[in-house]
């Protein structure tokens, strides 16, 4: 008969096996066949934001929002970390506070995603459940609330104002880009929802190379189903939001991103969310208007959170 | 009469109001009564096909409309609607 014998795994560099680790690097995939009518000489780019290792471009602040609170000493005393998210954000600070042994509380709106609460149920995040017609900032109003009344309770990462967002996007997804397009990206297109990935991507690129164009993505109307996404003028303002950033902003209805999502998911073989759609949508009505350039976008998430919304599919 | 109950990013066409009492039978009736007290909210809702855009829920209680009967979908005098986006198909009111 033979022994089996345990032997513990021996890893040549443990910090690169954790979570953290994953964050960031995302692949930089080139739009093949929704380009068909594009100059020859113009290229369409996306990050590829959901190889993220919690499904989404926002481990990326979230995990630096942890960061930045372990350091200064937020998180100490046990406090939960708090914030009012419509999905992808709690998603990430769920997963890596539970990496590392931080509660998490979230606000969100109740008509978010039923994939999205059993997500966050499973990451053991408590839950907060908000009015539905009030939207995100009724979250936000819940969760700010919540930590005036208990800030020995809680630790109130607030995304919307928090630097640690954007500066995620500056010192992370803003050098990737210009690495993997070898500094030939001329034109940057995001989606606003904090406006973070935007406003880091956006002054890293700026200092870069001032030359490169800033776009914004918005929803055409301040009622939209472009999840993630803010109507910006009808929203509380983000405080770090800086609205002479951009060079343009692009308003998507949210048929054309439905249309787009699908388009992806048909003719590239890209499964992505709604707010990728409309970040193509966008990124294209950039590139049919060029000769020549390089044009970068995120795709902030994939499509599973959204296969419940049959009319998208369809 | 039913009441229906308006989201935040809508009630700047609503006069800032957030909950409405309309007429109507059905849910169809009732919107059109909500468009005829506040008609710049039509291209809000309704595509230009004369279809609710696609990601316009209404919930009466727990139950989304497109799991009862729709647009045709009947009300009593003290039904509640619920009007919100689907960030995503939501179906928790
Ligand atoms: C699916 C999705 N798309 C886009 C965004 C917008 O990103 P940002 O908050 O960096 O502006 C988010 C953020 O919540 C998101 O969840």
């Amino acid at each position: 008969m033979q022994t089996v014998v345990e032997t513990q795994l021996q890893l040549s560099n443990p910090a690169a096996a954790s979570l953290e680790a994953a964050v960031g690097n995302t692949p930089l995939l080139r739009l093949q066949r929704v380009t068909s009518r594009l100059s020859a000489k113009v290229q369409v780019l996306a990050k590829a934001e959901w190889f993220n290792p919690s499904g989404s471009v926002k481990d990326r602040p979230a995990l630096n929002i942890l960061r930045a609170a372990i350091c200064d000493g937020g998180l100490a005393q046990g406090r939960r970390l708090l914030d009012s998210t419509s999905g992808n954000m709690g998603i990430a600070y769920a997963t890596f506070g539970a990496a590392m042994g931080i509660p998490v509380t979230l606000a969100l709106p109740a008509n978010a995603s039923p994939e999205r609460i059993a997500i966050l149920r499973a990451l053991g995040a408590e839950i907060v459940l908000t009015d539905p017609s009030e939207g995100s900032d009724g979250a936000l109003r819940v969760a700010r609330r919540m930590a005036q009344e208990q800030p020995e309770r809680y630790f109130y990462a607030n995304q919307y104002d928090n630097p640690a967002n954007w500066q995620a996007h500056y010192f992370g997804t803003g050098p990737e880009i210009v690495g993997q397009t070898q500094g030939k990206v001329t034109h940057f297109v995001a989606g606003l929802g904090t406006s973070g990935t935007l406003i880091g991507v956006g002054r890293y690129l700026r200092q870069y190379h001032p030359s490169i164009q800033l776009i914004a993505v918005q929803p055409d109307s301040p009622f939209h189903g472009l999840e993630g996404l803010k109507h910006i003028p009808s929203a509380i303002q983000p405080g770090i939001f800086d609205p002479d950033l951009s060079d343009r902003t692009i308003a998507v209805s949210t048929e054309a991103a439905y249309e787009m999502t699908r388009r992806l998911a048909r003719e590239e073989g890209l499964f992505v969310g709604i707010s990728s759609g409309a970040a193509a949508a966008a990124a294209l009505q950039v590139a049919q208007e060029l000769d020549e350039g390089v044009v970068v976008t995120i795709f902030p998430d994939a499509g599973y959170k959204y296969l419940s919304d049959k009319e998208l599919w369809e | 009469m039913p009441t229906l109950r308006i989201p935040a990013p809508l009630r700047s066409y609503t006069n800032g109001q957030s909950e409405v009492t309309v007429n109507g039978q059905t849910v169809e009736e009732a919107l059109q009564d909500l468009l005829k007290k506040y008609p710049t909210l039509k291209p809000h809702l309704y595509n230009s096909n004369g279809g609710l855009r696609p990601f316009v829920n209404l919930f009466l209680g727990e139950n989304n409309i497109k799991d009862l009967q729709g647009l045709g979908t009947p009300l009593k005098e003290e039904d509640r609607l619920l009007l919100i986006p689907s960030i995503a198909g939501g179906s928790e009111a």
